[in-house]
């Protein structure tokens, strides 16, 4: 951001530089020095005209088109002799040369294939020589298989939707990725939970990967009701492809949707950062090797929420306020002009433990407490292996700890037991281990066409011990081994119409059973800067865990997507459009079974969603105001776990809609944010048993959603290139004018009661203030915002 | 006498410069060189760079044309960058142009290793990068905009390019962002100090610049 000003430079220049030559040649006497060139220039005309006078010259003129269209700047030249021209405006170039007998003409320009032709040189006369040039299929020029895709890097393509700094200043996000891929179409405004939810798919339907391997625990360990945020910061990425439908057979085990993050590379320097905010401290060190091949560093931060709930009041009475200790450390190394290996390894304490008010027996509270420890590693290799092959390997493994304790407490907070609710008090835990291992080979084919297959192995072993109120133990343990095979092939037939084909296998352990997945996609570019794009793919992916082992004999859940899209992008401006039908089948059902409740009983759940989205965001209307629009409407029903009937689930809002505002001030150094959430009133429902079957006891709407944040950075030594430290101050105010917000309605054990499920406050006011030394990482700090 | 010492292993040192070029090459150069420093427009600066790339394919082992051809698309590229809106990518526009400059500033390395000149073009490539997309790659190649043009500076502390590029930045950079019109004067005059006394190697050695600082210094008066 410190650079805008490079932009005056060139437009001041550009303006007034060229204006000012013009004027002092004119006027100035002080411009014989500049005026020497030019007659120097007409002296060196008339030396290398005159003896052309004599000799024999051939003229070589034509026109370059690229059939239809002139082509200007196109480089014209008599091959291995300093003879040529450059095509004019109307495409036109002519050029003499003294040389004689036979030669190559070739004309080149970017974008084009090089043309080349054998010309016979006479020493005379006029050679009319018109040249067509055909388009090469090139990354820039080619048309994106982008259907259900919204990508956000920096790449060279024009796709770009969200970078890292777009998503810490989008005012509702919190700094978190997921926050802000919520402004986006596809994703429902859930708030009392954590995860995306995508077209009529559950959170557990997404599934999310960092540098192609798939990540366990993605989010801080949450508490009923009450959301967690993502444990990674937006700035550890470089790319995010969030998929909501349709995504590549390079990954699996996710119904509706794929979020893929692409790690940084090496930092630009060395650095050392230091935060400070109403919820904690942190501290950094980067340090890039001084041949910058390689770099290492780590980061510790202590967030405690004791202060902020002191002021904010909150509906839990925490006992406990939550506390994170965080740390991280990397390293990366340059191992050849295209490889890198890189390493990420993190590791977090979270505890916390509150009571509220119980909505199943009157002044008691029910208590829940929480302490989690994770450790997550991910090390990866990408490397090139000759001039055609790629090479991608991965591995990550994840340690998650939770230990759960539910009770009853009186209102002097003391434990107790209550008659017929025993079973709130309870202990669970749980130790889950997780490896996951990819491997990616690449071979281009002709021009950007690809060919890439690989496979993955995902091993996963999940101890559960609960343990009741008389202290007897049920432990459970779970292993699982999905195994992976895919290929797939990115075929340009011109620039103007690609395919991509895939195909995914895949074999589950515990199921015993193997799937069969086959992707499609086609995109096709109806202008130069439109793409309309169709999409079909078969998705699988295993009943939740908690679901499994089952006493039934289950088999993968499926889902089948078709999308259409029409996608018209230029630099200052993105339209999407996008259409959808997805198909379940063999959700998984629940039942009661020897008195167990919510046992998974079968796979005949179904189900389907369908809708259109917009997207359209803006750079350009408004003067240095950055803004995008975002519309969904989403029609679903499904029949699954312990549901009656097909119905539109409790997490599917009908319209969402976001309005997310940037403006950056630059006199003022301060950068004002904005974001406006909206989704229309998702459905709620009691169900019970009435000991045969399931119904729907009561049911209703909640009223809808609104949400308005606000944020702003005020960056006081921002592009100050000679300044040794940088600072940000951050405010923010999450939910400003204080509206109500319902996600659903809970119902007592008994089911006569049901009350609102609210977020824990209506408003949440942050303030901090971070700091960077040796070098401008004041995005960075912006950042450190979330908890 | 020791200046005259020194003009006359110039002129040797000149001499023997010249010795390597042949002559066809030299006069081509000629030419073209002096263009540098007065085409202000894109299909002007597109034309004299494809021209050097003719010169530069034809010898092949000439690095002048090269840095010439890499140094005029790169401006090419700067003047199409410029302008517009700040939170506006052109990277589709500029980035064809920066691709080109890369490419042909590395042939010339290859051919003369460690001169300051071809860090000069270096630095106005890295800006160029940066221009394509400002909000997400000012991260990336503002640093290396810095590091280009302090390798410039390391390997001749006498090469008034050097500053001229960096007394502009401190131009145009708004003061509230850490420019000050005053240390670019500095810069200026200093760039216009180290013209007297710069010899070009050859008289198609670059030379560029003049021009500029006597624009900026005259905006002082």
């Amino acid at each position: 951001m410190s650079a805008f000003f490079y932009v005056e430079i060139f437009q001041i220049l550009e303006n007034k530089f060229g204006l000012y030559c013009k004027l002092l040649y004119v006027w100035c006497p002080k411009a014989r020095i500049a005026m020497r060139p030019i007659i120097q220039n007409i002296f060196l005309i008339l030396l290398i005209c005159f003896p052309d006078l004599l000799s024999a010259q051939t003229t070589i003129a034509g026109k370059v088109t690229d059939k239809k269209n002139p082509l200007i700047g196109v480089s014209i030249t008599l091959k291995d002799t300093y003879d040529g021209a450059t095509s004019d405006s109307s495409g036109k170039y002519s050029f003499k040369t003294s040389e004689k007998g036979e030669f190559i003409l070739t004309a080149t320009s970017v974008g084009y294939r090089p043309f080349e032709q054998t010309i016979k040189l006479e020493g005379k006369g006029i050679l009319t020589i018109d040249i067509v040039l055909k388009e090469e299929v090139t990354e820039l020029s080619a048309v994106v298989i982008s259907a259900g895709t919204f990508e956000a890097s920096d790449r060279k393509r024009a796709g770009v939707v969200l970078t890292p700094i777009d998503i810490v200043t989008t005012a509702s996000a919190n700094g978190d990725v997921t926050g802000a891929l919520k402004t986006l179409p596809g994703a429902q405004q859930v708030g009392e939970s954590e995860g995306l939810f995508v077209r009529g798919g559950t959170a557990a339907e997404t599934k999310i990967f960092i540098d192609g391997t798939l990540v366990n625990n993605f989010f801080q360990g949450g508490a009923p009701n009450i959301a967690g945020y993502g444990r990674f910061s937006p700035f550890l990425f470089k790319g995010t492809v969030f998929s909501t439908g349709g995504y590549s057979a390079l990954y699996g085990q996710a119904l509706s949707s794929a979020l893929i993050l692409e790690s940084i590379d090496l930092p630009e320097r060395t650095s050392a950062s230091f935060g400070l905010s109403v919820l904690g401290v942190n501290g950094g060190y980067q340090e890039l090797s001084k041949n910058k091949k390689s770099s290492w560093g780590g980061a510790y931060s202590y967030t405690n929420l004791g202060l902020a709930f002191a002021v904010i009041k909150q509906k839990q009475d925490y006992s406990r306020v939550p506390v994170i200790h965080n740390g991280d450390f990397n390293f990366r190394i340059k191992t050849s002009a295209t490889g890198m290996i890189k390493y990420y390894g993190y590791f977090a304490k979270n505890s916390f433990d509150f009571t509220e008010k119980s909505i199943d027996s009157l002044g008691y509270f029910d208590r829940f407490g929480l302490k989690n420890f994770n450790t997550y590693h991910n090390i990866t290799w990408k490397e090139g292996l000759g001039k055609k092959w790629k090479m991608n390997a991965g591995l990550s493994y994840t340690l998650n700890e939770d230990n759960i304790n539910s009770g009853m407490k009186d209102a002097d907070k003391n434990e107790v037991l209550l008659s017929g609710l025993e079973f709130k008090t309870f202990k669970l835990d749980l130790d889950g281990n997780y490896f996951n291992a990819k491997l990616v080979l690449e071979r281009r084919l002709k021009g950007i066409s690809a060919i890439r297959f690989g496979g993955e192995y995902n091993y996963s072993d999940q101890k559960s011990i609960y343990t009741t109120n008389n202290g007897q133990q049920y432990p459970n343990r779970l292993k699982e081994n999905v195994k992976a095979l895919f290929a797939e092939t990115d075929i340009y037939l011109t620039n103007k119409l690609a395919a991509k084909i895939g195909t995914r296998l895949e074999q589950s352990s515990i199921l015993d059973k193997t799937n069969f997945a086959p992707r499609f996609s086609l995109a096709y570019k109806v202008a130069k800067q439109a793409q309309a794009s169709l999409a079909y793919g078969i998705f699988y992916q295993n009943p939740e865990s908690r679901y499994l082992p089952s006493p039934n004999n289950l088999g993968f859940m499926k889902a089948t997507h078709y999308i259409a899209q029409y996608m018209k992008v230029n630099s200052v401006r993105t339209f999407r459009a996008e259409i959808f039908y997805k198909k379940y089948e063999n959700l998984v059902k629940t039942g009661i079974l020897n008195s167990q409740n919510s046992v998974a009983i079968n796979n005949e759940g179904f189900g389907d969603a369908k809708g259109f989205e917009f997207f359209w965001r803006d750079k350009k209307t408004i003067k240095n105001v950055d803004y995008w629009i975002s519309y969904s409407f989403l029609d679903t029903k499904r029949d699954y776990l312990n549901f009656p009937y097909a119905t539109t689930p409790n997490f599917a809002a009908k319209h969402t809609a976001s309005l997310v505002i940037k403006k950056f001030v630059q006199p003022w150094k301060m950068q004002f944010n904005a974001a406006y959430n909206y989704a229309s009133s998702r459905p709620y429902y009691d169900v019970r048993f009435d000991g045969s079957k399931y119904y729907f006891a009561d049911m209703g709407k909640v009223q809808d959603y609104h949400n308005f944040s606000i944020s702003f950075n005020y960056l006081p030594k921002i592009g100050n290139p000679d300044a040794k430290s940088f600072v940000v101050y951050v405010l923010q105010v999450n939910n400003a004018f204080n509206m109500k917000q319902v996600y659903g309605y809970e119902y007592s054990y008994n089911g006569l009661r049901k009350e609102q499920i609210v977020p824990p406050s209506r408003m949440f006011v942050y303030i901090g203030a971070f700091f960077s030394f040796g070098i401008d990482r004041t995005e960075n700090a912006v950042n450190d915002r979330l908890f | 006498m020791k200046k005259t010492i020194f003009i006359l292993s110039a002129i040797l040192v000149a001499s023997f410069s010249f010795a390597q070029m042949p002559e066809k090459f030299v006069k081509a150069m000629e030419a073209k060189v002096p263009a540098v420093d007065t085409t202000v427009s894109v299909q002007g600066l597109t034309d004299l760079a494809n021209s050097f790339e003719r010169i530069a394919v034809a010898e092949k082992n000439q690095w002048l044309p090269y840095y010439y051809a890499a140094l005029c698309n790169a401006t090419a590229g700067l003047m199409i960058g410029s302008g517009g809106d700040i939170m506006v990518a052109k990277a589709d526009k500029t980035d064809p142009y920066a691709d080109k400059a890369d490419m042909q500033i590395k042939k010339a390395e290859e051919l003369v290793k460690n001169n300051s000149e071809i860090y000069v073009v270096k630095k106005m490539i890295a800006t160029l990068r940066m221009m394509g997309d400002v909000m997400s790659r000012a991260q990336t190649y503002m640093p290396e905009a810095q590091a280009m043009l302090d390798e410039a500076k390391k390997l001749n502390p006498d090469n008034p390019r050097v500053y001229v590029l960096e007394a502009q930045d401190k131009f145009y950079t708004p003061e509230q962002f850490g420019g000050s019109k005053e240390e670019a004067k500095v810069l200026f005059e200093k760039a216009q100090k180290l013209y007297e006394t710069f010899k070009p190697e050859t008289g198609i050695h670059p030379n560029w610049g003049k021009n500029q600082v006597a624009y900026f210094l005259s905006q002082y008066k």
